[in-house]
């Protein structure tokens, strides 16, 4: 009989897992389908801070791109941590990666952390041309050792928070169709999320609804980080909230880690050889 | 084939199982068994309840009634230390299009390595397994690019990387040449006969049932029908035969379903002296089994219009 335990058996399909991600962030590089992904919002952002060059914030010396900035970071760890899991396990799951993952031992254990990975490892990346153009654009950008820590804890903060209800929200989408819906919802909540005009020049209902979401918190984490003390006037309460930052994203990530796995149990489920031709045949079908 | 006096040991055991989706009987009671180490052929008309049965087996779908037990465990309990110890094979793969041959091999490999024993060295050695299966040339290749009958190859040699005791496969040659037909009846062979592996497969094709299984199950409306060796099957289905003669200028046939036609054909000749041009035809298995696809694939489609069948075996119209 063998000798390997329960915890050895794991550890395997979590560095298993380890592999799946780094070889499917490689491949997002190297496809030019997926190649788009990363370089359409990078050519946008460009575009931005291109256009905000010599603009600064209305009656003061302030640079705009400076102030643009921390939002463009913001967006992307939103971008990357819900909508990229969303379409990638809705597209798995029709294409039976999912299932391959079931009918192997553990498969499933490597495949969530094979994407966890991809993500973290794709909007790490994604932050490069932001930081490296910003830096380039903008006049004085401060990057000092407590923004760059600052910004880690946003961004696993932010992972931490969006993925597990990326994966969830992938979960409860019946198609590829559907699943662009979550894209689209994510781009609705920039309006009450004050990354792009200062929430306190919002009605006071659109505050509510942006200060519910991760989106809110992230920008105000990562404005924390990379504005200058002074600017913290312009926030709801004069002031960073980054204890109540932690509390609201650490609540997200309780949901999302308490939902996740539930829902994709369930999936996995009905994972079988017969849905997946009816996937299929629906394709032939309808064409979505 | 095992000689030992001692019945060999079950991999497979279904009793009595039933699938019933809303008010639709897919499966009414299939019952069978198999050895460690026996190939068997599912065989049946599309729609007959196949798909169902492996997926049951396979653990990925929930029956309604029955037991089931492979490898000494129930499908629908099965947990990872199962799973390890069987292979699937579905009948449409598209997943990892992005990956590369070797790349998703050497990647599923590594699940099973835990579960090595020292009887089953797991997993498979990847380049020797590529080698198997014909695709050492396309081990760098990315799977979109593949052929049909490449990615057929692939999808094999991932549902055997882990070196499973049992292996399900739905439809394995569908689309294959017959070349490549031939290298996958070679591969069952090996596998069952090298590493005892228990193969259960499905086909609609009585031709490649006969060529590579040990034991054939005829599946028809959600029932066995017939379960024996190719021979033992001819002998149960096909218990009919015809009879056709000319007499007064006329030409007669009758069908005699059950039993020796000798009897009808004594009598016919002592009742008539005139009978010329007598002939006396067994139906063939294919005969027999191409009838019972074609019954099937004539019937009226309206759901839920399965009606129970006579007792076993096919009619044949009686006609003057």
């Amino acid at each position: 009989m063998t000798t390997t335990t329960a915890p050895d058996i794991r550890w395997t399909a979590v560095r298993a897992g380890f592999s799946r991600g780094w070889i499917e962030t490689r491949q997002s590089f190297t496809e030019v389908a997926n190649l788009i992904g990363h370089v359409a919002p990078a050519a946008a952002y460009v575009a931005v801070l291109v256009m905000l060059r010599g603009r600064t914030v209305p009656d003061t010396d302030f640079a705009l791109g400076r102030m643009v900035l921390p939002s463009l970071l913001s967006m992307s760890i939103i971008f990357g941590g819900v909508s990229g899991p969303t379409t990638a396990l809705v597209a798995d799951r029709e294409d039976g990666t999912l299932l391959r993952a079931k009918i192997t031992p553990h498969g499933m254990l490597g495949y969530v952390v094979g994407k966890i990975v991809m993500f973290a490892l794709s909007t790490l990346l994604a932050f490069i041309p932001i930081i490296v153009l910003g830096s380039l654009l903008i006049d004085n950008l401060v990057l000092d050792v407590r923004a760059g820590l600052l910004l880690a804890l946003v961004l696993v903060a932010g992972m931490v928070s969006t993925v597990p209800i990326g994966i969830a929200l992938g979960c409860m989408m019946k198609s590829t169709v559907q699943a662009m819906l979550v894209p689209l919802a994510c781009a609705l909540l920039i309006y009450p999320s004050g990354i792009f005009y200062p929430l306190s020049a919002l009605p006071t209902w659109p505050q509510w609804v942006g200060q519910a979401f991760p989106l809110y918190w992230v920008g105000l984490g990562a404005r924390s980080a990379m504005l200058p003390s002074e600017m913290v006037v312009a926030e709801v309460g004069q002031s960073w909230r980054t204890v109540e930052m932690c509390a609201v994203l650490g609540l997200w990530a309780a949901l999302g880690l308490l939902l996740a796995p539930i829902l994709l149990r369930r999936v996995a489920q009905r994972q079988s050889g017969s849905a997946l031709a009816e996937v299929r045949q629906r394709y032939l079908s309808k064409g979505y | 084939m095992d000689v030992s006096p001692y019945t060999p040991e079950l991999a497979l055991e279904v009793r009595d199982l039933r699938m019933r989706y809303g008010s639709r009987d897919v499966l009414t009671g299939v019952t069978f068994s198999a050895h460690r180490g026996e190939v068997l052929a599912l065989l049946g008309p599309n729609g007959a309840g196949k798909t169902t049965t492996i997926e049951i087996l396979e653990g990925l779908r929930a029956r309604s009634a029955g037991e089931v037990s492979v490898l000494g465990c129930d499908p629908a309990r099965g947990d990872e230390a199962w799973r390890a110890r069987i292979g699937v094979v579905l009948q449409s793969w598209r997943d990892h299009r992005f990956w590369r041959v070797r790349e998703l091999l050497t990647y599923s490999a590594r699940f099973y390595a835990p579960f090595a024993t020292a009887k089953v060295a797991r997993p498979w050695e990847v380049d020797e397994l590529l080698e198997v299966v014909g695709l050492s040339e396309s081990a760098q290749a990315k799977i979109i690019t593949l052929s049909g009958g490449q990615r057929r190859r692939l999808d094999v040699a991932l549902g055997i990387v882990g070196r499973p005791e049992i292996v399900f496969f739905d439809e394995p040659t569908a689309g294959f040449d017959p070349h490549a037909r031939r290298d996958f009846h070679d591969l069952i062979h090996r596998l069952a006969d090298f590493d005892n592996t228990t193969i259960l497969l499905t086909t609609h094709d009585l031709d490649e049932a006969e060529k590579i299984a040990d034991r054939i199950l005829v599946l028809d409306e959600g029932r066995i029908v017939a379960d024996g060796s190719a021979d033992q099957l001819a002998r149960q289905l096909t218990n009919s035969a015809e009879v056709r003669w000319s007499a007064d200028g006329q030409r007669h046939v009758h069908a005699v379903r059950e039993g020796d036609p000798a009897e009808f054909v004594r009598d016919l000749l002592i009742r008539n002296p005139n009978v010329t041009g007598l002939e006396v035809r067994r139906a063939s298995l294919e005969d027999t089994y191409m009838a019972l696809v074609h019954r099937v694939e004539s019937r009226d489609p309206r759901p839920g219009s399965g009606k129970p069948r006579e007792s076993d075996g096919q009619k044949i119209e009686e006609q003057k």
